[in-house]
């Protein structure tokens, strides 16, 4: 697939450029929409969004099959208090008004079809997102989302994970356009004891000679230390579960951020 | 004892009947789904994966089980004759045992030893746990805490066989929780676990291989009613969907004759306090299309994609997707979808107990209410093959409750 780099998938590449330039991995903070509640949630972003390279805003979700216990928590709180997928890209086309950074959204499928694909799409190009994430659709399974995401300027990230066979890295990696998503466990989402780099260098060897855009690496990364262990070998660090963690528990979520894009660096 | 397992010319290369089915899921089980269609393809063809499945189905399951006229029924009904498809004589009390055998034994094949299911009703974990026993394989059943509550027999009988029942908190506490939870377990421990699922849900393959190893419900039918009416096609076979299993088997070996050989087949969907009301689990009748568990179908979703509670007197039918298979009929018009309230269940549950002193499973007491009303409504000439999936002994309690709570009400009424 040769296909024309759109306006979202320009700017994320843009900053993992900048990025790379500056010798670090991009610092990619997920976050869910409208957690812990609708009203805290932009200060909570601008927070993440003062250290982030490119910010991963979830939809929250009822059923959300690829996520662990902590972010399957914060989606109900979220969804309780009102956020739910219109509302996801309200809160993303406020913050578009005060970041430049580039913000993806990861979404299951559902949502997107309920809201019908053609109406999603235009609905997140209007609100600024530059691309999104989608844990339960493998590539091959639904074109039609991908060629609309296109059609609205939007990029697609599709998942590799450590039990994907080199036909499938090379069938995710080509499908991809704004970054790789490479999943370092077999598992859910979630902070995790120990290293986070597990059989990463392997599977991330294999999809380099497909891939044609960055490579981020998510799933168990919680800390400065590990956040670095994936730098090494990674185009970006995805962390998600750590900072809901840290809000749940009322942490310092700045210095956290701070802490993390720190151990980005590909250097000590 | 021969078994040959059906082909049928559902699904496509992908996994779809028609725009339904498919494999949405996290990217991780893509390679173990794969792996799971190869085996289950290789063990079709296998003379000894076969010839074990037909012994532990004559021998261990009792197959064939009956094909029964109830003849009080018929003449309460006064119209069509009625038959039952008796599976709730299968052991452990419905047809969900045809498959997890199977299910089990092809895990067995694969080399895995570790097992997971999840459970609304209690049927499919204990077919599930009791499979697991007799294979000697590791058993983890994921059930909603709500179910627990309401199924407390079978969670004993789950752990009296040796299997772990895990209790699901998350979400809405009941079926569709518990399979997101099997899920995520299998995502963790796909390498070396097998997932036993129990419906013709989810992604491709299972929805085909579950309705495979069904299908000897219908191919029994044929031969039974031949035997008993000289014909092996009915006039109209009701079956009681939830996600679908037990009605897609009593369907399918029907369902690719063509049209006008073919019989009605008729899919009652559990309608709770009435689709009308927003409490029930009528995914046809009161859902939209979206996706869930891996694949698309008829759901309960809000309009944002949210998925919705189900809710049904039957803990085996509160579940708000339905199969796709099912799906592609409705849209073809091979089958109907009919939904039938918790009241209307639970007369025909009464009905079948006091006219032909069997009591069915609050699953099955949805098609029977419903056979009765179409029974009415066509010639003595003609014939109703009703599957009656299960027997009512787990639903004793809840009955004995929801009959005293209608007794006291009537009584504030007096």
């Amino acid at each position: 697939m040769t296909a024309t780099t759109t306006r979202g998938a320009a700017r994320i590449h843009a900053a993992f450029d900048r990025a790379k330039a500056e010798g670090r991995a991009a610092f990619m903070p997920f976050i869910t929409a409208g957690y812990p509640g609708a009203a805290e949630f932009p200060a909570l972003a601008d927070t993440l969004l003062a250290r982030a390279d490119l910010l991963e805003v979830g939809i929250p979700y009822s059923d959300p099959l690829g996520d662990g216990p902590t972010i399957q928590r914060a989606s109900e709180q979220a969804l309780a208090g009102g956020t739910s997928t219109r509302r996801t890209l309200d809160l993303v086309k406020a913050l578009r008004q005060r970041h430049d950074t580039p913000i993806v959204i990861m979404t299951y499928v559902n949502p997107i079809y309920a809201v019908g694909p053609r109406e999603f799409m235009r609905l997140a190009a209007e609100a600024g997102v530059d691309g999104l994430i989608l844990p339960d659709l493998p590539p091959d399974q639904d074109i039609e989302i991908a060629d609309l995401a296109a059609e609205y300027g939007l990029a697609v990230t599709f998942l590799i994970a450590p039990t994907s066979t080199p036909e499938r890295v090379k069938l995710v990696a080509e499908a991809c356009t704004g970054f790789l998503y490479a999943v370092s466990v077999t598992g859910v989402t979630g902070a995790r004891e120990g290293s986070a780099l597990g059989e990463v260098p392997a599977m991330l060897a294999l999809a380099r000679q497909y891939a044609h855009v960055p490579i981020a690496v998510g799933f168990g990364v919680k800390d400065r230390q590990t956040a670095h262990q994936v730098a090494q070998v990674a185009d970006g660090v995805v962390v998600g579960s750590a900072f809901i963690n840290a809000v749940r528990d009322g942490q310092d979520v700045a210095a956290l951020a701070a802490e993390i894009a720190a151990g980005c660096r590909k250097s000590v | 004892m021969s078994l040959t397992l059906p082909t049928y010319p559902q699904p496509d290369a992908r996994g779809r009947y028609g725009r339904f089915g498919g494999r949405y899921v996290p990217e991780t089980l893509i390679p173990a789904l794969d792996e799971l269609e190869r085996a289950y393809r290789a063990a079709k063809k296998d003379p000894a994966f076969l010839n074990e499945l037909g012994r532990l189905l004559h021998d261990y399951v009792g197959r064939p089980s009956p094909l029964y006229l109830a003849q009080r029924l018929t003449d309460y009904a006064g119209g069509a004759k009625i038959y039952l498809k008796r599976e709730d004589f299968n052991h452990t009390g419905a047809h969900k045992i045809n498959n997890c055998l199977a299910q089990a034994l092809l895990a067995q094949r694969m080399g895995k030893r570790r097992v997971i299911a999840e459970t609304g009703a209690g049927q499919h974990g204990v077919a599930s746990a009791t499979a697991a026993a007799l294979l000697g394989l590791e058993c983890i059943v994921y059930m909603g805490a709500e179910d627990i509550r309401r199924q407390a027999m079978n969670v004993f009988r789950m752990k009296l066989l040796g299997a772990e029942v895990r209790e699901v908190t998350s979400g809405t506490s009941t079926l569709k929780d518990a399979t997101n939870e099997a899920i995520r377990d299998w995502v963790t421990n796909v390498r070396d676990t097998f997932y036993i699922l129990g419906s013709v849900v989810g992604p491709h393959p299972y929805p085909a291989m579950v309705r495979d190893f069904q299908s000897v419900i219908g191919e029994e039918v044929k031969v039974q009613l031949q035997a008993a009416e000289g014909r092996a096609v009915p006039d109209a076979i009701v079956a009681c969907v939830g996600g679908g299993s037990n009605a897609i088997g009593i369907f399918a070996p029907y369902a690719y004759l063509p049209e006008g050989e073919r019989p009605r087949l008729i899919g009652t969907e559990a309608a709770g306090e009435g689709v009308e009301s927003g409490r029930h689990a009528a995914s046809m009748a009161g859902g939209r299309v979206g996706v869930l568990h891996g694949a698309m179908m008829y759901l309960l979703n809000d309009a944002e994609g949210q998925i919705e509670a189900a809710h049904s007197i039957s803990a085996g039918l509160d579940y708000p997707g339905i199969g796709p298979e099912h799906c592609h009929y409705s849209e073809t018009g091979v089958a109907e979808y009919v939904p039938v309230t918790d009241a209307q269940a639970l007369e025909g549950l009464q009905l079948l107990t006091r006219l032909e002193g069997i009591i069915p499973a609050l699953e099955s007491a949805h098609a029977i209410y419903y056979a009765v009303q179409l029974a009415r409504d066509l010639g003595p000439d003609q014939v109703i093959v009703v599957n009656l999936s299960g027997r009512g002994d787990k639903d004793v309690a809840e009955v004995m409750r929801l009959l005293d709570l209608e007794t006291k009400r009537e009584e504030v009424r007096a």
